[in-house]
């Protein structure tokens, strides 16, 4: 074996070796932990029954008692089907929004961008939480917000709507929380394009219309999925903002998850849940490489 | 009528004026090129054309109807970038249907005229490629068949050959003339090398400092250049400084600097006193151990100071014995011609007193 070959490999193990640690700890592990609690069962004052032994007439080992219940009862796949309503939308409001923000920002002069870049990630600068619950002030009921919108309404003879604990907030939330994940895949996608190509494509008979169709928006579908990817799957596990914007008939997949483990205290049934969430989205991602694929085959 | 006229055209950039006053009429079915070292002005009358950019003055006709209302999209001029700006998410058949597309062509007629345009370029095989996948040539082919498939007035090539390696550059010369006259467009060509302006033209318009310094078939331009910055610029030549010593109706009798009298050919408007230059290609000057002395011949001793050898001729720079330098260029494959000269040797060089020029100062 050549020395420096040998070296080389070493210096690779090295290098990956502690990520690879890291995430085979604290990833992988907890995730099969999760997969195996799915088929036990509950413990008498919560976390997980004995798998062997235990005490006679007590039920031990592996059932699939939780995925028969989840399937039961119609109630639960609601709710999986309006959270992913919700990232949905979410995801669809983001793209909307940040997509001329990116734009913008990349035609912008160089000397600038670095700058706009900051102005969009500068709410990180600030708690999660305190943010979140700033919504609640500003679509409370006495906000200026919520005054207007039912002034507008009333004039057209609709009753007063409460704006806080409702759906609406909840989707309010997410996507200001969500935005600049969605932006900023988006400008690093539309930075690199090529401007000349817009030039052709005007030259050859393409107007600013056809321009974006035929160039822009296809060369920038990587962008499109990958942050749209950042902003779906976050909000379908998302339990802070339905539990504060929300009312009490907006819990999503991630509240019925979190009230599991720290409520009924039902622990195979929250890992069944998370398993199913997990499942339910390498289908969708599956069917978007699908998708993305032929897409790209047809252009 | 000439099928595009530029009449007057200036464009300023703050203090800068990119094209100054510049006039130009190119006919139908011409191979009119453009050429000039970087920053003459010529991409910025290219952009002006197509309408990526607006004249500050003057007027741009296309069969006779200005086009400064006219939109880019909207004229039938289209052009090939020097980056060929193919589509990267686009197959070579997507690449060449889209001006077909944008102008609304049915699905049947796009389907025939990409046909039509791959086996024009030599691409038929090519069409469900991606650009990424496509040689630097392919790439050229297949952004000038994207050009033309739509059928423009006018096609203009923006320094395509630049990013060719130099054997591909002489091939794909020789397809761009094949092509312009099977397919009878109007070619504009903006290009530096004066070469290639040689090559491909029926017409050159030379530019400098965004003035253009004269427009002329190319053997015109390079025989008979107007001022001494055409013929610096187009092929090598001896510049040598000159002073009018008499004007006779067939000769002109001027004095060079180390070199003594010469005698040039007759030039109206000359008068005695006047300064200048005796401008001389190489390949006029001929080399050789020893010419015989004729009569109203320019003739001179000297040694070979340096040698260009490139294959087919090779370039001599003699040393005068009167002190000046002059270029000389042999064939090598000169008949019964045993060996080069050498660095070094003694030669002797002579030219008739019919070639070379007399430019102004």
């Amino acid at each position: 074996m050549n020395k420096f070959l040998t070296s080389g490999r070493i210096t690779k193990w090295l290098v990956s070796g502690p990520p690879f640690l890291y995430l085979t700890m604290f990833f992988l592990l907890p995730s099969i932990i999760i997969l195996v609690a799915s088929f036990r069962y509950p413990g008498d004052y919560g976390g997980l029954a004995p798998l062997f032994g235990g005490e006679a007439g007590r039920e031990t080992g592996l059932t699939l008692e939780t995925y028969k219940f989840f399937f039961s009862d119609f109630i639960y796949t609601q709710i999986f089907i309006k959270s992913f309503g919700v990232a949905m939308a979410s995801t669809v409001i983001c793209l909307l929004m940040a997509y001329p923000l990116a734009l913008l920002i990349a035609h912008s002069p160089k000397k600038h961008r670095d700058f706009m870049v900051l102005l969009v990630i500068l709410p990180f600068a600030s708690n999660f939480l305190i943010r979140v619950y700033a919504w609640m002030i500003i679509l409370g009921p006495q906000s200026a917000v919520s005054l207007a919108v039912n002034h507008v309404l009333g004039v057209f003879g609709v009753a007063p709507v409460p704006l806080l604990f409702s759906p609406f907030a909840v989707l309010v939330g997410m996507v200001y929380v969500h935005l600049p994940f969605m932006v900023l895949p988006l400008y690093t996608n539309l930075e690199k394009h090529d401007p000349v190509l817009l030039d052709a494509a005007q030259d050859l008979g393409a107007n600013a219309w056809y321009r974006f169709w035929k160039v822009t928006w296809p060369l920038s579908l990587p962008g499109v999925y990958s942050g749209s990817a950042l902003v779906f799957i976050p909000v379908l596990g998302m339990f802070a903002i339905p539990d504060i914007l929300g009312g009490t008939g907006d819990i999503l997949i991630g509240n019925l998850i979190k009230d599991q483990f720290l409520g009924t205290r039902d622990w195979p049934f929250g890992s069944t849940l998370s398993i199913m969430l997990t499942i339910a989205v390498l289908l969708l991602a599956g069917i978007t490489v699908l998708i993305s694929r032929r897409g790209v085959e047809n252009v | 009528m000439a099928l595009l006229e530029i009449r007057n055209v200036t464009r300023r950039f703050g203090d800068l004026i990119a094209v100054d006053n510049v006039s130009i009429d190119i006919e139908a079915g011409e191979f009119f090129t453009l050429l000039g070292p970087s920053g003459c002005g010529k991409t910025t009358l290219l952009r002006m054309i197509a309408g990526f950019d607006l004249p500050d003055g003057g007027q741009i006709l296309l069969d006779g109807k200005d086009l400064v209302g006219t939109p880019p999209e909207k004229r039938p001029i289209h052009t090939v970038f020097q980056s060929y700006a193919l589509f990267p998410h686009m197959t070579v058949s997507g690449n060449i249907s889209f001006p077909l597309r944008m102008a609304g062509k049915s699905a049947d007629e796009i389907t025939v005229r990409v046909k039509e345009a791959l086996e024009q370029v030599h691409l038929s095989d090519k069409g469900g490629s991606f650009p990424h996948e496509l040689s630097g040539g392919q790439k050229q082919r297949v952004a000038l068949a994207r050009g033309l498939v739509n059928r423009p007035r006018l096609l203009m090539l923006d320094e395509p050959l630049g990013a060719l390696d130099a054997k591909l550059r002489e091939e794909m010369q020789i397809e761009l003339i094949t092509l312009q006259r099977e397919v009878g467009v109007t070619f504009v060509f903006v290009t530096h090398s004066q070469a290639e302006a040689l090559a491909l033209s029926h017409r050159i318009a030379v530019m400098n400092a965004g003035r253009i310094e004269q427009v002329d078939v190319p053997s015109k331009i390079y025989s008979f250049p107007v001022n001494r910055f055409v013929a610096d610029f187009i092929g090598r030549i001896n510049m040598l400084h000159a002073e009018v010593l008499e004007t006779r109706p067939d000769y002109l009798r001027i004095t060079i600097p180390e070199m003594g009298e010469v005698r040039a050919p007759a030039k109206s408007g000359t008068a005695p006193g006047q300064k200048g230059f005796l401008a001389l290609r190489p390949e006029q000057v001929r080399i050789a151990a020893k010419i015989e002395e004729v009569a109203g011949e320019n003739h001179f001793p000297g040694k070979v100071r340096d040698l260009l050898y490139v294959g087919d001729v090779t370039t001599y720079i003699v040393d005068l014995n009167s002190g000046a330098r002059i270029e000389a260029l042999l064939p090598n494959s000169a008949p019964g011609r045993g060996k080069f000269f050498e660095t070094g040797d003694r030669v002797e060089v002579a030219w008739s007193k019919d070639t070379g020029l007399f430019l102004n100062e």
